[in-house]
């Protein structure tokens, strides 16, 4: 242990992080054509008076339709790449908070031991006021998997477990998810320690 | 076996800054209060995004020469490696840079500071690290600017950089400090970090090897990711 370098330290991202992370056309994962159902997430960001955030960026990974990430690490031979589809995407919220995203429903990926995790995408949430930044995930109202995946299984509240599940609107087609995300307050987001 | 390759290690105490640090005032609403729930990695935080194919873009590793005349200030090299905590190099993953100008302007409509924009620069870049981990970016030394933090503050003079590395959670985003500078002792987001170790991190080093006579100063600046964890993940 003695040996090892001290990782940098994380800073704030600041109010102008547009000038060198905007980039619009990263909201649409879908622009490759990748296989997979197109789904779109919206939401708005809050602090803990219920302000708007109008200065945070949320980057999203995720797996393909078939349930594999695009990265060398990720070896199950048996499910097929996309090489239409990379997995990233960000959105910077706008003057009320909003974010919007394109995508495709992630599928289904390995977790620990035997386990399976339902389909989700993981987030990476930047804002000024953050020095460093924030994990959570997006899962999917109405996905069977969700009852036994590890992570959602491990959260006894089910309010703080409801936080991590995008809402689907009604009747949309192609669906609609609503995804709020809560930096503090009575319905925080459940963040993770990674 | 899908899961083989091991997790990252977590940051030792200390050395990463606090969600809630009142003294830089904006994150008293918006640091969460429950405490994050501790997950072990599984591949959804092993694996991240890859950008050596040229996927974001070509390398834009010179601020000086985006604009038909030259900006104004000290001409300076930002150069050194990413390395993970052993000591490895992280090559092929993208570096993005974004920095005011040396009049302390932010190309940036929300940045109303009485200081001159320079229509020669943006003070945007980005670069994907070589097979040693290595960059490079030439720009102009970014000026100290005032905040409404609490009165009279101001930001040490300081370059953004974020860097993704093999894994989503090996993520950094920060700041990069030139030494020397008396305003870092009043620094909130400087000195937010407790370890004073790792907050020495955050500080290039002047390198005369690195500067180009006639030309521009150098500094050289590595930066440092959370590395492999030394047990590996449970068997599948």
């Amino acid at each position: 242990m003695a040996d090892k370098l001290i990782p940098t330290p994380s800073q704030t991202v600041g109010p102008f992080f547009h000038l060198g992370l905007d980039h619009p056309e990263w909201s649409d994962l879908t622009t490759g054509n990748p296989n997979g159902e197109r789904i779109a997430i919206e939401g708005r960001v809050l602090d803990g008076d219920g302000a708007p955030v109008p200065d945070a960026l949320i980057e999203l990974w995720q797996a393909n339709a078939a349930g594999r990430y695009a990265h060398p690490d990720d070896q199950q031979t048996d499910k097929p790449l996309d090489p239409n589809f990379r997995g990233f995407g960000r959105v910077a919220t706008d003057a009320e908070g909003r974010f919007r995203v394109r995508t495709i429903r992630p599928g289904p990926v390995p977790g620990r031991g035997n386990t399976l995790q339902a389909p989700h995408i993981n987030v990476v949430f930047f804002s000024r006021g953050l020095l460093i930044h924030l994990h959570t995930r997006i899962y999917f109202e109405g996905e069977p998997a969700n009852a036994s995946d590890p992570l959602l299984s491990s959260i006894e509240d089910p309010a703080v477990r409801g936080t991590l599940v995008a809402r689907r609107a009604e009747g949309s087609n192609p669906a609609l998810y609503r995804f709020d995300i809560v930096l503090q307050g009575d319905n925080e987001t459940a963040f993770l320690d990674l | 076996m899908a899961n083989s390759a091991p997790p990252f290690a977590r940051p030792r105490a200390g050395t990463q800054p606090p969600y809630l640090y009142p003294d830089y005032a904006s994150t008293v609403k918006r640091a969460p209060k429950r405490p994050p729930i501790r997950f072990e990695h599984t591949l959804s935080e092993i694996t991240g995004p890859v950008f050596e194919d040229g996927w974001a873009g070509p390398d834009n590793c010179d601020l000086t020469r985006q604009h038909q005349d030259a900006p104004l200030g000290e001409r300076m090299i930002l150069a050194g490696r990413v390395l993970d905590e052993d000591g490895r190099p992280v090559a092929g993953t993208l570096i993005e840079l974004w920095q005011c100008n040396s009049a302390g302007r932010y190309h940036h409509p929300v940045d109303q500071h009485d200081a001159p924009l320079d229509p020669n620069f943006t003070g945007a870049g980005q670069v994907v690290t070589n097979a040693e981990g290595g960059y490079r970016f030439l720009t102009i030394k970014p000026g100290a600017y005032p905040w409404r933090n609490s009165p009279n503050a101001w930001r040490p003079a300081h370059i953004h950089l974020a860097v993704f590395g093999p894994a989503f959670v090996t993520r950094l985003n920060t700041q990069m400090y030139f030494p020397g500078d008396p305003l870092l002792a009043y620094d909130p987001i400087f000195q937010s970090t407790a370890d004073a170790a790792a907050r020495e991190r955050l500080i290039a080093q002047y390198d005369p090897e690195l500067s180009e006579p006639e030309w521009a100063l150098g500094y050289r600046w590595d930066m440092v990711l959370r590395g492999r964890a030394a047990t590996p993940m449970d068997p599948a």
